[in-house]
């Protein structure tokens, strides 16, 4: 028996704002999270802007044992543990009582890799002989599940508790595996959500690439173009979301706010065949991943009403435009309205995903299209597809029943999901 | 140093790595780490860490493996500083 599945809890840990009313205000006002880090400066990096969720030590504390951040040195394991213990109190959930876990509820919470400052720390150790000096606290925060495995123990939870990774498309990929498992009946209640660390080690493969933008270390707040035609790299973010996915009884049963509904949605991969490889996406299959997300929902491409894009600001924003185009089959001021939020929080890596599904359902419950930070100067191929009014460069007031989110990943792997405004 | 030192100061080195239902004044020199005092297992590695570090001495596999109980923690400590 198919069971309609809606979101009930959103968390969130990002650069431009830690819990849901900095990181709203922060949308709706354009207010950037990227800075200046002169850690990134003194190890000579091209580029020397990043995002980073800002958090002082007091608030970490409130999420954590004693014993848990004793040798603590994970930020994705920080970030996630914030958003995902938020979104499950913003969801009215407790978490279950000592004796027996909650068969019902799951976690599946991605990450890209995980502990990077602690397996350095570890490195450091075994290279000196000192292996035994690791304690109990390395596996735990190196491994990528440790992630949903620190979840799963705070909240007790006793159906699947698992990670997924596809880089880029981690977190957008998650809600639909969330979504697949309640609707198939498996699981009432899915946490779902990801992270990403953040510092050097994670961003300096991006930055020995020269795919980040090198020439706005003294401008952060200018550094994130995306949609722009001065679009010169992606800002490397870090952070996480967090969603809970419920089917609808439960969630009545519970009398539980709802956000909005989950449609439907598809996850496909290019298999690095027709254009496609390890970094660039074959467009056949985004499009038809767009399509097959859309007919999963039951949707014509004229009830969407808007589209989070992943337009990560480099100079591929055009091609994920044109493919959107193409998937849709809209042009000029038929498109849907459009936007990306990478101009405001960067890139978030694995967290990407989830950071933006929350910002995006925000969209429903606020009534509003969040604004499309830096695109003043909109790049000539997508104003050739897409009018100006589509990709609003401030906020706007308009309640959308429907957003079409998606997410493009290193690998050619590509994940779209579709979400509703909730009606009965 | 003497052996109440030693027992005091073992005490706040466990003090963190008790579960919530088992507080400091459950710790008695006979306490068993694992089956008494509910440590988790994993967690032994972490207070033979910590025992190192206080006393600045070094634990074998075989001391490690004989640390049972609060008392059997003393008796290595003080041959180790003797």
């Amino acid at each position: 028996m198919a069971h309609r599945v809606v979101i009930t809890g959103l968390g969130i840990c990002a650069p431009n704002g830690v819990g849901l009313t900095n990181f709203t205000n922060s949308l709706r006002e354009g207010k950037g999270g990227i800075r200046f880090y002169p850690e990134l400066k003194e190890l000579n990096f091209g580029c020397q802007v990043a995002g980073k969720p800002i958090l002082t030590t007091e608030y970490i504390n409130n999420y954590f044992t004693k014993l848990q951040l004793r040798d603590l040195n994970a930020s994705g394991v920080v970030y996630g543990v914030i958003a995902g213990t938020d979104a499950w109190n913003d969801a009215g959930l407790s978490k279950a009582a000592k004796e027996e876990p909650d068969w019902d509820s799951g976690v599946i919470f991605g990450t890209g890799i995980l502990g990077v400052d602690k397996f350095r720390e570890s490195i450091h150790h075994v290279d000196a002989g000192n292996t035994r000096r690791l304690g109990s606290t390395s596996v735990i925060q190196t491994m990528a599940s440790g992630i949903s495995a620190y979840l799963g123990g705070i909240l007790g939870s006793g159906n699947q508790v698992t990670t997924n990774s596809s880089a880029c498309t981690t977190g957008t990929e998650g809600v639909i595996m969330a979504y697949d498992r309640i609707y198939n009946g498996k699981a009432k209640r899915i946490l779902t959500g990801s992270c990403s660390d953040s510092g050097p080690y994670v961003w300096g493969g991006f930055d020995a690439m020269r795919i980040l933008p090198r020439s706005f270390n003294d401008n952060p707040d200018k550094a994130s173009r995306p949609l722009s035609a001065s679009a010169s790299g992606f800002v490397p973010g870090s952070g996480a979301g967090a969603l809970v996915l419920e089917s609808l009884e439960s969630a009545r049963e519970r009398g539980a706010n709802i956000y909005a509904e989950v449609l439907g949605g598809a996850i496909n991969s290019g298999g690095h065949r027709g254009g496609g490889s390890m970094t660039a996406p074959n467009s056949m299959s985004v499009q038809r991943c767009i399509r097959e997300a859309l007919a999963n929902a039951g949707l014509s491409s004229r009830e969407i009403d808007a589209i989070n894009g992943h337009l990560t600001a480099t100079a591929k924003d055009p091609v994920e435009i044109h493919n959107w185009q193409k998937a849709l089959e809209l042009t000029g001021t038929d498109f849907p309205y459009i936007n990306s939020f990478k101009g405001i929080m960067g890139h978030g890596l694995a967290a990407a995903g989830s950071l933006e599904c929350v910002a995006a359902i925000l969209q429903f419950k606020e009534g509003q299209i969040f604004g499309n930070v830096n695109s003043e100067d909109l790049h000539p191929e997508i104003e050739k597809l897409v009018d100006r009014s589509r990709i609003p460069e401030k906020t706007i007031n308009y309640k959308p029943k429907t957003i079409a989110k998606a997410s493009f990943g290193f690998g050619d792997v590509n994940a779209c999901v579709i979400f509703k405004n909730f009606e009965e | 140093m003497e052996k109440e030192d030693y027992y005091q100061q073992l005490r706040g080195i466990v003090q963190p790595y008790l579960p919530e239902d088992v507080t400091i004044k459950d710790v008695t020199p006979e306490s068993h780490f694992i089956n008494e005092l509910n440590i988790n297992s994993a967690n032994l590695v972490d207070i033979v860490l910590d025992v190192e570090d206080a006393f600045g001495i070094t634990l074998e596999n075989d001391d490690m493996d004989q640390m049972q109980t609060v008392n059997d923690a003393i008796a290595i400590i003080n041959k180790k500083r003797s």
